[in-house]
């Protein structure tokens, strides 16, 4: 079937009050990013939907591109007919009832829409033309007003006709960016894309935090948290990745600190130059993947004596998922296969055989103050590395020049 | 000079050789080795394998580099054997395979597996009857060729596919080597198919390169051990400049397949329409849907196979007698053998076997030079 537009209807936004006219206005700019490889589609955002006239482009794509866009409630798949051509209305309204209601005995229901009030049929007879055609063509079929198995929609407008049967689920949630900024901490494990994911879906626009520590950690972990914020970029347009040197911190806090408190010692650093990134970038909060209890770092005591550093909020999308619940997000969102590989990453390098589960805050603090804090995270702060990642960008395995490699194959 | 013994091997591309220079010179690196300079070997290598998988219609995950065809055919057969042993030994592949392949069997054969070879008919061709018949509870594994390398039979791997349908823990393989590029794509993505085996020489990649699709889930052993390369499957520090020039090989043979198909089978049928005017003439390879468009077997009886290749070397025109392997050995071919064909046209047999380089000019000029040798001869023997 040719689809001449896509029809989106706001979920949530539509009952924010005054703020909705910026709500549409974010979700609008959102939808025309992520469609903008679709060169020839025009947006029209109305008060509680939004037409996309494909202009030729595929539909399917469309649909595809859409479904990772919050804030949309649901979209229906509509084709336009001009007023004149009634008779192109039946065929049609007969071809979606063919595509939707293929077996014998199955219902179906015409609902008609008319805000052309000089349209010379009124809805009952629109409703009554469409439906005996469809009957005549289909006697194997019945009429059934309510929850028909296949429901067409047609509305009357100015312009001509609409005619639409399916309704799809969109991604729901508020459109990225309403909801204000935030930095999250990246590890590259599979719970922090997730937490992302989470994040954008309540609207807000997230800046990614990576910790990297050469040569204990291989330029390959730091490719795999760039390639993971690629792909949750299908989700939030281009995102700044912001890596932070931490080796020399590392060191220093090996040196000296107790071995079971390294690891409460370093999450510690890392949460305090987040929040100064936060304060940098203008951000609200902080997100992040922790998970109650999943790992030392993670118990309640070691939450405490970590988020000792800061009044910020810091907040835990997935902090009360299972395992299993959290993998099937990041399965969702493809990034499961990519968090997997095997890389070292920052968090486990330096990980001591038995690390406290049960920190004590006091000697936390008090191992912390053989270190100069200020001076080394001046330095890590002195030394960002800003760059956008967009979605599809890939950094695993290019290793050697893409041109070169494919004028050799 | 006219080289029409292509199924023995195809002369290296030049382009293909520009790239196993370059890759030897600039991605020396070994891409197990974890710095920058392996880093950027291993990036070859797994695009390489990506570019062959979608050539083929597969992932990259089922894709194994190998030596070529021999290794590829031992490893499937003695890898599954390896690894189904504990739920049977019997084994089904037909009179006609490649050497690899029947020796392969041989071998196994002394270590207590039974070996059931398929007869062929008249044509050339194993009957899935008589595989459907062949197969037991214990049957492991299936390995029938794709296009016979003597006379170009195209074996009936869909309906074989089909009896295999009923018993899906057989192994399922394909000696494909002869079947690249030559028009058979839809033969070779038959999904019931689990292994198929290929050679780069006979596509006009270097020597000492092929690959294996092995169908992900399909377990089988490695028969060669060691560093774990391939994932395990295939030990050895990976032949880069083989693998790149081969993946870029077979994009070059892959391109406008159709059309080259078109050229090679013109020739064999300008080939055909003469041999058959001839008296006494036995024609192995009709001009059929079912028979390669790039290999022409014929006899002319009383004259010896070798003696015609000779003949024909002398006005600097290079075919063979049935294959290239048994050639040497003077041993009747062994599809012909199996074909029941009296010994005596058997040895007379020799294979014409073309390529994408080949033209219908020199089609012509093999033309005039076989009448003159076939003239010389009558005089002789008929």
């Amino acid at each position: 079937m040719e689809y001449t537009e896509i029809m989106a209807r706001y979920g949530e936004l539509s009952t924010k009050g005054k703020n909705r006219k910026d709500f549409i206005g974010r979700l609008n700019g959102n939808i025309t990013k992520a469609l903008r490889p679709f060169t020839a589609i025009r947006i029209h955002p109305k008060r509680d939907r939004m037409h996309i006239v494909l202009n030729g482009e595929s539909a399917k794509d469309v649909m595809t591109a859409l479904d990772r866009v919050f804030g949309i409630q649901t979209y229906s798949p509509v084709i336009r007919i001009e007023a004149t051509d009634f008779e192109q209305v039946k065929a049609v309204a007969l071809e979606m009832v063919n595509e939707a209601a293929p077996k014998a005995g199955m219902s179906f229901k015409i609902n008609t829409r008319r805000s052309n009030h000089e349209y010379p049929l009124d809805t009952n007879d629109i409703n009554l033309a469409l439906g005996d055609f469809i009957s005549d063509a289909r006697p194997d079929l019945v009429v059934k007003m309510k929850q028909p198995d296949v429901k067409v929609r047609v509305e009357v407008r100015h312009d001509g006709f609409y005619l639409s049967y399916l309704t799809v689920q969109g991604a729901l949630g508020l459109p990225v960016g309403t909801a204000g900024k935030a930095v999250l901490m990246l590890s590259g494990g599979i719970d922090s894309p997730v937490a992302a994911y989470l994040a954008l879906k309540r609207g807000v626009a997230i800046e990614m935090v990576h910790f990297y520590s050469p040569p204990y950690t291989t330029e390959n972990a730091l490719k795999k948290a760039k390639e993971l914020t690629a792909k949750v970029a299908a989700y939030a347009g281009p995102v700044t990745f912001i890596q932070v040197p931490f080796t020399e911190i590392q060191e220093e806090i090996k040196e000296k600190v107790p071995e079971g408190y390294l690891m409460t010692v370093q999450r510690r650093f890392m949460l305090r130059l987040t929040d100064k990134i936060r304060a940098q970038r203008d951000g609200l909060a902080i997100f992040n993947g922790e998970s109650v209890g999943q790992v030392a770092s993670q118990t309640l005591s070691s939450m405490a004596a970590i988020n000792d550093v800061t009044t910020t909020p810091i907040i835990r999308p997935v902090a009360t998922l299972d395992k299993n619940e959290i993998i099937a997000i990041a399965r969702k969102i493809d990034t499961f296969d990519l968090s997997v590989q095997p890389f070292e990453d920052c968090c486990t390098i330096f990980a001591p055989p038995q690390p406290k589960t049960h920190p004590n805050l006091e000697k936390t603090r008090h191992y912390e103050q053989a270190l100069d804090v200020d001076a080394l995270e001046d330095k890590a702060m002195a030394n960002l590395t800003i760059s956008t990642v967009q979605v599809g960008d890939k950094f695993l395995g290019q290793n050697a020049d893409a041109a070169e490699i494919s004028q050799l194959l | 000079m006219i080289y029409f013994d292509n199924s023995a091997t195809t002369k290296v591309a030049d382009s293909v050789l520009d790239t196993y220079v370059k890759v030897s010179q600039n991605f020396f690196g070994n891409p197990s080795s974890l710095h920058a300079v392996g880093q950027k070997a291993d990036d070859l290598l797994e695009q390489s394998r990506q570019q062959v998988a979608e050539l083929m219609g597969v992932n990259a995950s089922e894709i194994y580099f190998t030596s070529g065809g021999t290794e590829g055919d031992n490893w499937v057969i003695k890898g599954t054997a390896m690894e189904k042993a504990p739920f049977g030994k019997h084994i089904i592949t037909s009179q006609i395979e490649h050497p690899a392949v029947i020796n392969s069997m041989k071998q196994l054969e002394k270590l207590g597996f039974e070996v059931t070879y398929l007869p062929v008919n008249k044509a050339g061709f194993v009957s899935p009857e008589s595989l459907a018949a062949a197969i037991r509870p214990d049957t492991i594994l299936v390995s029938i060729m794709a296009v016979n390398n003597e006379i170009g039979a195209v074996q009936p791997i869909h309906e074989i596919a089909k009896v295999l349908e009923k018993h899906q823990t057989i192994h399922f393989h394909v000696d494909a080597v002869q079947a690249i590029g030559k028009g058979f794509d839809a033969l070779l993505r038959e999904p019931r198919i689990d292994f198929l085996s290929f050679s780069g020489h006979k596509f006009h990649a270097p020597r000492g390169i092929g690959f294996v699709y092995a169908k992900s889930k399909r377990v089988f052993q490695p028969l060669l051990t060691g560093g774990g390369q391939e994932k395990d499957m295939r030990s050895g520090t990976e032949n880069t400049p083989a693998i790149a020039a081969m993946a870029k090989a077979l994009r070059i043979v892959l391109t406008d397949e159709d059309k080259k198909v078109a050229q090679q089978l013109a020739i064999k049928r300008r080939l055909l329409a003469h041999l058959q005017t001839k008296e006494n003439m036995v024609i192995f390879s009709p001009d059929a849907p079912n028979f390669a468009p790039h290999i022409l077997c014929f006899s002319i009886p009383g004259v010896r196979g070798e003696t015609i290749v000779h003949a024909f070397e002398q006005k600097q025109i290079y075919i063979s007698t049935t294959s290239a392997c048994s050639s040497k050995k003077g041993v009747e071919s062994s599809t012909l053998k199996a074909m029941a064909i009296p010994n005596h046209i058997a040895e007379s047999a020799v294979r014409v076997s073309l390529d994408d380089q080949n033209t219908l000019a020199e089609a012509d000029e093999f033309i005039q030079a076989f009448d003159e040798i076939y003239n010389h001869f009558a005089k002789l023997y008929v």
